[in-house]
C-alpha cells in the first residue's frame, strides 16, 4: 500500500502494535497522520 | 529478613445480571438507542448456566487450567455438569446476596432495597457474619416515594424495579448516583472476597496489620476525585481493627504492584500481615455487549469479580515471593510486546541465572477469549503466551516447532471476567498454591500490564512481575 500523501488514522492495541509506533511508520511512508491512538480492547 | 509469602487466596463472582445495563458502555447505547434495553434483558444469562459456566468454575477453584482447556469450545455450550457456586478458593453469589453486601456496605443511607430483596438477600449470603443487621428493606410504597424526593439511579432485580441509590450531592459529578453504585458495588464484592480470605487462614482479621486496594473504582468527591481509600472502608465492615490501608492505582497492574509492595513490607518487618484486595469493576459490565448481542451470544460480562490475598511470613503453607526475581518495565523500555517481555520476564531471570523454560507456569493477561472474540479482540492469554514463546525461541531456548508444547504446558486458556486488574495474572495465583500444595509445581511468574495511556496523560504502558515459589516444607513433603 502507498501511503505516500495519504491522510492516516493509526488506531494501535496495547497487545499489539501502539499508536505512537503505527504513527512513526506511516509518517515514515509519507503519509500525514490525523489521529492516532492506544485503545485497550480488554 | 523474613521470607514474604502468599499465606491464602479468594476470589468471589457476584452474578449481577440487572447491573448489566449500568455498565459503562450499555448506559451510553442504551441512552442513544432505548430499545437496546430489551435486546439486552434478552440477553442475559440465568444463575444456573452462570455457575456451570466452565471459566467461572475455573475462576472459583473447581475446575484448573489444565481441566478446563481440555472442555471444548465453544464453553457456553459445554457447561459443567452438578456445578456448585462455592469453590476451594472462591465462590459465585447471586445477585440478591450482592444488594445485601451493597446495604451492609452503605454508611450513608444512599441505597434503598425492598423488603422483598433484602429478605432474599438475608436468605441466600450465606458465610457471612458481619453487619447483617444492616439488610434492611422498606415497603414498594416507600421505594417511591424516596424515587419521588431524590435525585438517583432506580435499580432492578429479576426485571422489576427493587431499589434506588441517590445521590450525594446536586452538582457534584463525582458524588452521582451512577459513580456511588459503582463504588458501592466495588465495596461489597471486595467485602466478600476478604471477609472470605480468613475463612481457612492461620490469620485472622484483627491480625491484619496494612491493606492495599487495588481495584479501578474512583472514590472521591469534586475536590480529590478517586482519592480512594476504599482499603480501609473494606477493613472497617470485615473487622480488620488493627489495620491501616491505602490504594495503589496502576491501571490494571494494580495488583501485582500491591503484592510486590506487600512482600517488601513483609520482608522489612514494618508489617507482618497484610491484606491486598481488589473489588468488582461495575464499569465494565457489559463492556463488549454489542459484539455478543451481534454474534447471537448471551451477554457474558455478566458478574462484577473480586479477590483478596493475605501477605505475611513464609509459614510452610505458602507461596514465597521472590523479591530478588521482580520485573519493572521502566519508562525509557519502549512499548513492543517485545520490550515489555524483556523487562518482565526475561530480564528478572537473567539476573538469577535462569531461563524461560525454568519457570513452570506464567500467568499473564488471563481474560476469557470467549468473551473478547466476538468483538474481534482475539484471544489475549494466547497473544502474550505466543510472544513468550517466541522469545523462548529468539534466545534458542527452545526450537521453532515447539512453540505449541511451550504455550500448553507453560500458559493456560484465559477463564477470568475482564474486570480490568481482575485478569492481570492474579487470577492463577489460587491454582498456583494448589498445584504447589500437591507438588506439581515449582515455579511460576505473575505478569500484569496497565494501560496508562487510557487516561491521556502519557502514551506510556506499565507492567510488572513477580515469580512465586512453594514454602520448603511444601517441597519436602512433595519429595
Amino acid at each position: 500500500m502507498d501511503l505516500k500523501d495519504k491522510k492516516v488514522v493509526a488506531i494501535g492495541e496495547r497487545e499489539g502494535v501502539n499508536g505512537p509506533s503505527l504513527k512513526l511508520l506511516a509518517e515514515s511512508a509519507g503519509a500525514s497522520v490525523v489521529f492516532s491512538v492506544t485503545q485497550c480492547f480488554v | 529478613m523474613v521470607d514474604p509469602a502468599i499465606l491464602h487466596t479468594s476470589y468471589v463472582l457476584a452474578h449481577a445480571p440487572d447491573f448489566v445495563r449500568y455498565g459503562s458502555k450499555p448506559t451510553r447505547e442504551i441512552e442513544t438507542d432505548p430499545s437496546l434495553l430489551a435486546q439486552v434483558a434478552d440477553a442475559l444469562r440465568p444463575w444456573n448456566e452462570v455457575v456451570a459456566y466452565p471459566p467461572n468454575q475455573t475462576f472459583i477453584g473447581n475446575l484448573t487450567p489444565d481441566d478446563l482447556a481440555a472442555i471444548p469450545r465453544p464453553w457456553l455450550e459445554n457447561l459443567v455438569p452438578d456445578a456448585k457456586p462455592d469453590g476451594p478458593f472462591g465462590r459465585i453469589v447471586t445477585q440478591a446476596a450482592l444488594y445485601g453486601l451493597m446495604k451492609l456496605c452503605d454508611d450513608f443511607e444512599l441505597l434503598t432495597i425492598t423488603d422483598a430483596v433484602a429478605e432474599q438477600a438475608r436468605t441466600e449470603l450465606t458465610r457471612f457474619e458481619h453487619r447483617r443487621d444492616q439488610i434492611v428493606g422498606v415497603s414498594a410504597d416507600e421505594l417511591a416515594k424516596v424515587i419521588e424526593e431524590n435525585k438517583g439511579l432506580e435499580l432492578f432485580h429479576e426485571g422489576e424495579l427493587a431499589g434506588f441509590i441517590r445521590s450525594a450531592h446536586d452538582r457534584d459529578a463525582s458524588l452521582d448516583a451512577h459513580v456511588l453504585f459503582e463504588n458501592l458495588a466495588c465495596k461489597a464484592t471486595a467485602v466478600l472476597a476478604v471477609s472470605d480470605v480468613f475463612d481457612g487462614s492461620p490469620v485472622n482479621p484483627e491480625d491484619v496489620d496494612y491493606m492495599f486496594n487495588t481495584g479501578e473504582e474512583a472514590v472521591g468527591d469534586r475536590y480529590q476525585r478517586g482519592g480512594g481509600s476504599l482499603s480501609k472502608a473494606v477493613g472497617e465492615v470485615v473487622g480488620c481493627l488493627n489495620a491501616t490501608g491505602s490504594d495503589i492505582k496502576a491501571f490494571c497492574a494494580a495488583p501485582v504492584h500491591a503484592l510486590i509492595a506487600a512482600a517488601a513490607m513483609v520482608a522489612s518487618g514494618l508489617h507482618k500481615y497484610i491484606v491486598v484486595l481488589g473489588g468488582g469493576s461495575q464499569a465494565k459490565m457489559g463492556m463488549k455487549f454489542r459484539a455478543h448481542l451481534r454474534n447471537g451470544v448471551p451477554i457474558m460480562e455478566d458478574c462484577l469479580a473480586a479477590m483478596a490475598f493475605i501477605v505475611g511470613p513464609d509459614n510452610g503453607d505458602a507461596m514465597r515471593i521472590r523479591l530478588d526475581l521482580t520485573g519493572k518495565h521502566p519508562i525509557g523500555a519502549g512499548s513492543s510486546a517485545q520490550a515489555i517481555y524483556q523487562a518482565l520476564v526475561v530480564d528478572p531471570l537473567e539476573r538469577a541465572g535462569l531461563n524461560m523454560t525454568d519457570v513452570g507456569r506464567y500467568a499473564v493477561e488471563m481474560h476469557n477469549p470467549e468473551i473478547t472474540e466476538p468483538g474481534d479482540s482475539g484471544d489475549v492469554p494466547k497473544t502474550n503466551y505466543r510472544t513468550l514463546a517466541a522469545m523462548a525461541v529468539l534466545r534458542g531456548e527452545i526450537e521453532r516447532d515447539e512453540m505449541d508444547e511451550f504455550v500448553a504446558q507453560r500458559g493456560m486458556p484465559g477463564f477470568s471476567p475482564t474486570q480490568g486488574h481482575i485478569p492481570a495474572g492474579v487470577p492463577y495465583l489460587g491454582h498456583a498454591h494448589a498445584a504447589m500444595r500437591r507438588g506439581e509445581l515449582q515455579r511460576a511468574m505473575v505478569v500484569a500490564k496497565g494501560s496508562l495511556f487510557l487516561g491521556r496523560m502519557t502514551q506510556l504502558v506499565d507492567g510488572v512481575s513477580f515469580v512465586v515459589e512453594p514454602s520448603q516444607e511444601l517441597t519436602e513433603t512433595n519429595e
